[in-house]
């Protein structure tokens, strides 16, 4: 193991699948002469040649449509959203085309193709650059989506989608992109399954549900609750579809109480589908409500004061947890 | 290809039929008047070039080869469909006959042509990818980002635009800001013509140059084909945003009748020699409402089983 950034994770996961199989080839906006708008594809161009590392003009909606059109005919496109907000200018190209394909042509056209850029809110960007979409796609079956929080998730997710014969969305995070994590070295291959969950600190009286950018901040929230002697259970969802269910209630017939911290909305988010499935599946090992921790139902604001009181928060979720344990 | 034209047209009078009688549910888009575009297009291929479509779209399969009996399954809604029964008329899709679909989002899969053909490109084989679509969608932002996309990387891609003057019930004139349509290419640098779309001699003997010198060196080509379909939009449109007298006037122009007039002009057909293909046609219309009647439908077990493909084992 050595330590890397969870962006040259992502740009090894990248390298190594394009090395490996030539029918992978990368395409959006920036990442060939630019070396990726965060940097992810760097390198890549002059290792894989302008044939496989694409540029294109800014037309989400055409070149996610043309990736899957190449999906059609076994070519495997990793097709980059310079962020996730931007997928939904190509949203009829995500949730039209890529999902209902399989089930329209009777099974006889899956897509394997890769979507992938940061998503959620990053730092005062306002209402048009931080949506967290997980929620709205998540919502499309023949979509799978996962949302690694660490550089070891994220590189061997990556692999993973690239290798998966369905349509997946990566959902990366730009405040993650810079930080650190210990991952398996390169010739040591890492792959990571969709739909199963990680448990990234185990614990005995809260179960606390996260995904993304939202685990450390649940990481930093369990420290201070340890102060506190309270023992938080952090449960990394690492894909939302599918949803390793039998992980979530493992956690909580562990603790019996549970806090869900996502990074979107609260009206139809991710908690409220876990939540859903908690008390339908495991009701009688709960001992307090289930509670959520998301953003305020509101467009993003761009005053750095007000975007802290929408988004989730250490404070928020300690208080949320308090409540669930009674303390 | 007289036999191909007759079978579509009786085809989809049969389909016409049943869709009255509620075999058929859903949306169902005849072809009837239109039949030289596709036809004509697809004689200038290969059977491994691509051809992918609109939503008005049996004409296109029958033309690439899917069978009758396939075509009426689909539009029951039977397993023995060419979609399985789960595409239905919008969505026809033949994997072994190269056919992409079958797509019914106005402009959608004019980005998927693309990626058709930068499949066939990035894999240097020299296939070209047909896309047909409608007036309808010249004026979808799909369609423009696909247009720059195909000029852009040089893509093998015939851009057919089967103009039938009516996006439903919205003519080109209220709909398009150009006097004619193919002047949409020339935003593009992409080489456009524009064909009689009611004479498939034409249709065939244009297309056929275009296939030759993308085959030749990859680019795009953009042709506007003029047509007219004889019935509404839908079988529940009437079309009475049209006359009388311009339907007849079409009518008079019909691409049958005048492939007919052609050949029998050249003594290459007899009445008893038509007579005999339009009665095959015929009969192989009203066998493939029975093969629809008689087939089973997609089993209720079977309904996860097209949400996710499974991992290869």
């Amino acid at each position: 193991m050595r330590e890397i950034t969870y962006r040259q994770a992502l740009n090894e996961a990248l390298a190594e699948e394009l090395e490996r199989d030539p029918n992978v080839f990368l395409m959006g906006e920036e990442v060939a002469e630019y070396q990726g708008a965060y940097k992810v594809s760097q390198g890549l161009l002059e290792r894989f040649g302008p044939d496989r590392v694409i540029d294109t003009p800014i037309s989400e909606n055409g070149f996610a449509g043309l990736g899957v059109g190449a999906a059609m005919v076994g070519l495997r496109p990793i097709i980059e959203f310079m962020t996730f907000s931007f997928s939904l200018v190509a949203f009829d190209q995500v949730v039209n085309n890529a999902p209902n394909m399989l089930t329209m042509s009777g099974g006889q056209f899956n897509i394997p193709i890769t979507f992938r850029g940061p998503n959620g809110p990053a730092h005062q960007l306002g209402a048009t650059h931080s949506h967290a979409t997980e929620a709205l796609y998540a919502n499309v079956p023949g979509l799978k989506i996962c949302t690694p929080a660490t550089p070891r998730d994220a590189k061997g997710l990556l692999k993973t989608a690239i290798r998966d014969d369905n349509p997946v969305l990566v959902l990366e995070s730009e405040l993650l992109y810079s930080s650190k994590g210990m991952v398996e070295p390169p010739d040591e291959e890492l792959l990571i399954p969709l739909g199963e969950a990680e448990v990234k600190r185990e614990g005995s009286d809260v179960s606390i549900i996260c995904y993304a950018q939202t685990v450390p901040l649940a990481l930093a929230a369990a420290q201070l609750l340890e102060e506190e002697d309270i023992s938080a259970e952090i449960v990394d969802l690492r894909s939302i579809k599918p949803l390793d269910e039998r992980a979530i209630y493992n956690s909580v017939a562990k603790t019996h109480r549970v806090v869900i911290v996502e990074q979107d909305r609260p009206f139809c988010g991710v908690g409220a589908e876990v939540c859903y499935r908690i008390q339908k599946n495991i009701f009688d090992e709960l001992d307090a409500p289930v509670l959520r921790v998301s953003q305020e139902d509101v467009p993003m604001p761009y005053n750095e004061k007000l975007e802290k009181a929408v988004l989730p928060s250490t404070e928020k979720l300690i208080t949320a947890v308090k409540k669930v344990c009674y303390a | 290809m007289l036999a191909l034209m007759l079978l579509i047209r009786r085809f989809e009078e049969r389909a016409s039929q049943q869709y009255q009688a509620q075999k058929i549910g859903g949306f169902c888009h005849l072809y009837i008047g239109q039949e030289a575009v596709a036809v004509g297009s697809i004689a200038a291929t290969r059977p491994d070039d691509y051809i992918i479509t609109a939503y008005r779209d049996h004409a296109h399969a029958l033309a690439r080869g899917t069978t009758a009996n396939a075509c009426m399954a689909e539009l029951f809604g039977k397993e023995t469909g060419c979609s399985r029964g789960l595409g239905g008329s919008m969505h026809f899709f033949d994997k072994k006959n190269h056919m992409y679909g079958g797509h019914a989002i106005v402009g959608a899969h004019v980005p998927l042509a693309c990626g058709l053909a930068f499949a066939c490109k990035y894999r240097k084989e020299d296939r070209v990818t047909l896309c047909f679509f409608g007036d309808g969608a010249i004026n979808q932002g799909a369609f423009h980002e696909a247009l720059n996309l195909a000029a852009l990387y040089k893509l093998p891609v015939v851009f057919i635009c089967e103009n039938n003057l009516f996006a439903m019930g919205t003519s080109v004139k209220r709909s398009t800001s150009l006097k004619q349509i193919v002047d949409r290419a020339e935003g593009y640098d992409i080489p456009a013509d524009i064909i009689d779309g009611m004479n498939f001699r034409e249709v065939r003997d244009k297309l056929s140059e275009i296939v030759a010198s993308i085959r030749k060196d990859p680019h795009p080509a953009f042709v506007e084909v003029r047509t007219y379909r004889y019935r509404g939009h839908s079988m529940s449109d009437p079309a009475s945003y049209r006359t009388k007298d311009e339907l007849e006037k079409y009518r008079l122009d019909d691409p049958i009748i005048r492939l007919r007039a052609q050949l029998t002009r050249e003594a290459k057909l007899t009445n008893e020699q038509f007579d005999k293909i339009d009665k095959q046609a015929k009969d192989t219309a009203i066998a493939s409402v029975k093969f629809a009647e008689e087939s089973a439908g997609p089993p209720l077990e079977k309904l996860y089983d097209y949400t996710y493909v499974r991992p290869r084992p």
